[in-house]
């Protein structure tokens, strides 16, 4: 808690960089070269091969901190993924990446990352995918990079990054029935905006965060990428660690900001009272209560529960807990996607797939599906959404011009149910 | 690497996203040949058909947000974009740019002085992009050291390159 070389504290990303580059603590615009401790690729990897032979680079700098997972096209759904996949293979097992998680397997990079305990505290990790800061919720500094830039990774194990100047956003209060982590990063989404984050550090702390689990916390900053952000975290505890103690893969280096940390911005929100929220086409910050847009009977063709976002198994319970005993509305088709095996495995032995297969809903296997527009569940011009996912650009899920309302799970389910955009709580 | 730059102008507006510069049906192909006819289908559609090498783009805030993926620069470099030039850039985009060698530029209030069809030019040294067409200029940060070197040796793949070649010319000297 003492103040630091710089005259003040340093926040979580300024310690966590100052430990993956071996340096005193950083000050924001400093470049610094981080040593990383995990590397994630999936099937964007398959761009990292050509850079990595062009570079001339033999092997890889520790085949045991590089996880591969499939998951946008998983099974492939075209020829060209296909490809994508058998490059990854061959490139897998000519340079010995044995934490390969391929067909059967699989799971969305990032729950892969999560369940499998790929990142721990005090960790610089990078993945070729934006949402890698979801792990950040691990006490980890970790950011999305291009297949050119982990090509670099792979072979030097390092890469520059400008250290980050920090907002901190502190929450307080207690959710109502109904409100979740997701409304939460909505509401936050409204007030920072998708560029209030730009460049620069996150990390989130008070009572409220204290208290919301593991996968709460995923949710949160998985969504900070939609603000821009290069990293979204929240310091360690207890639940960390509880999280972590029997499948953390590597020696854990729990940091803590101090309690004088300079940050740019403080932001304070507090949550009690808060309706659930909804993000309206064509941006993640375009940010409205949902009673509000419940009340325009907004008609969908399609809802989606699923994506990196939202689809653990505490969501899918929570889904089908709404879901028991009614019926996907007429003409609506609703998409129900686990973010992993794992989770499929689970919602098997739990009764969670017969619910919603049984209401009508298509349960699919894990993957990224109708998230980005590239793989199922694509949208017609025209056609409206209510997804648990996280981005609404134009074109995100097919059609440039199709409207995708971002939600929670539970409002996902509400909306399934009665065809139009709903409040779940009308429904507790 | 020159560090005067000149070309005719492509404007785009603000928050254009990876999915509005290469949608996400696009995303399994691999040959930036390939991904070039597809750049830019939903925010300029007209860009991939009549665009021409050394032409440069000029985007309001927050471009290239979104995604991590680099198709949206490759297919840039593909077809020559001489630069990118934005109010502001996201982040990932803008580091795929500047490691793929595209000088990638954020001067904040470009986009109000350049219409479609004007004729820029970027001085990177000094850090000023002028409207040739107007006459109208601004002056932006010059980049740091560190990502003129990147742009300087080509990009990322040859800084590498060169970094792997010294390392290994420095163990096979500690071994003689
Ligand atoms: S689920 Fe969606 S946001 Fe998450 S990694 Fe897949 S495509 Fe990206």
């Amino acid at each position: 808690m003492s103040s630091g070389a710089n005259g003040h504290g340093a926040t979580l990303a300024e310690k966590i960089l100052a430990r993956a580059a071996g340096v005193d603590t950083p000050v924001p615009g400093q470049i610094v070269e981080g040593n990383v401790d995990l590397a994630m690729m999936h099937e964007q990897g398959a761009q990292t091969v050509a850079p990595f032979r062009a570079m001339g680079a033999e092997k890889v700098w520790d085949p045991d901190r590089v996880v591969v997972a499939l998951d946008h096209w998983v099974p492939a759904s075209t020829e060209g993924a296909a490809g994508l996949h058998r490059i990854l293979r061959k490139f897998a097992a000519e340079t010995h990446l044995s934490h390969f998680y391929d067909v059967g397997h699989h799971g969305i990079c990032h729950q892969i990352l999560a369940e499998d305990g790929w990142v721990v505290p005090g960790d610089l990790a990078v993945g070729t995918d934006s949402h890698t800061n979801m792990l950040g919720a691990m006490g980890a500094f970790a950011t999305g990079i291009g297949p050119t830039e982990m090509a670099a990774v792979l072979a030097l194990g390092q890469l520059w990054l400008k250290v980050p100047s920090s907002l901190a956003i502190e929450v307080r209060g207690t959710f109502g029935p109904g409100v979740t982590a997701k409304d939460l990063i909505l509401r936050i989404l409204g007030e920072v905006r998708t560029t209030g984050a730009a460049y620069r550090a996150v990390e989130f702390s008070g009572p409220t965060i204290q208290r919301l689990s593991m996968p709460e916390r995923f949710t949160i900053c998985n969504m900070t990428t939609e603000m821009g952000a290069k990293a979204g975290m929240v310091a360690p505890d207890a639940a960390t660690f509880d999280y972590l103690r029997s499948i953390a893969k590597h020696a854990m280096h729990p940091l803590s900001p101090d309690a004088d940390a300079r940050y740019e911005r403080r932001i304070a929100i507090d949550v009690e009272g808060m309706p659930p929220m909804v993000a309206c086409p064509y941006s993640p910050d375009n940010v409205r209560p949902l009673p509000d847009v419940a009340r325009e009977h907004v008609r969908i063709d399609q809802a989606f529960l699923g994506s990196c976002t939202n689809a653990r198994i505490e969501d899918l319970r929570e889904g089908a807990a709404l879901m028991k005993g009614q019926k996907v509305h007429d003409g609506v088709r609703f998409i129900v996607s686990p973010a992993s095996t794992k989770i499929y495995e689970q919602c098997l032995k739990e009764g969670i797939i017969e619910i919603f297969t049984e209401a009508g809903a298509v349960f699919t296997n894990s993957s990224c599906s109708a998230c980005f527009g590239g793989n199922m569940g694509i949208l017609d011009r025209e056609e409206v959404c209510a997804s648990s996912s996280n981005r609404n650009f134009p074109g995100r899920m097919g059609a440039k011009e199709a409207r995708i309302y971002l939600m929670s799970p539970a409002a996902v389910v509400a909306s399934a149910i009665e065809g139009e955009i709903a409040d779940p709580r009308a429904f507790a | 690497m020159q560090t005067i730059l000149e070309g005719r102008v492509w404007t785009l507006g603000r928050d254009v996203d990876t999915d509005q510069i290469i949608s996400g049906k696009y995303l399994t192909i691999l040959d930036p040949n390939e991904l070039k006819k597809h750049v830019f289908e939903i925010a300029l559609p007209e860009f991939a058909a009549a665009a021409k090498a050394g032409d440069i783009l000029v985007a309001d805030e927050n471009f290239g947000s979104g995604s991590s993926r680099e198709h949206a620069p490759q297919a840039m470099r593909a077809i020559g974009v001489g630069a990118v030039v934005a109010d502001s850039f996201a982040r990932i985009f803008f580091r795929n740019a500047i490691n793929l060698g595209i000088p990638t530029i954020e001067a904040p209030g470009v986009r109000a002085i350049f219409s479609t069809g004007d004729t820029a030019r970027i001085d990177l040294g000094s850090g000023r992009i002028t409207n040739v067409t107007t006459g109208r200029s601004i002056a932006f940060p010059p980049l740091p050291h560190h990502l003129l070197e990147l742009l300087e040796a080509g990009g990322l793949v040859e800084k590498v390159r060169r970094e792997l070649a010294r390392r290994r010319a420095d163990a096979a000297g500690a071994g003689a």
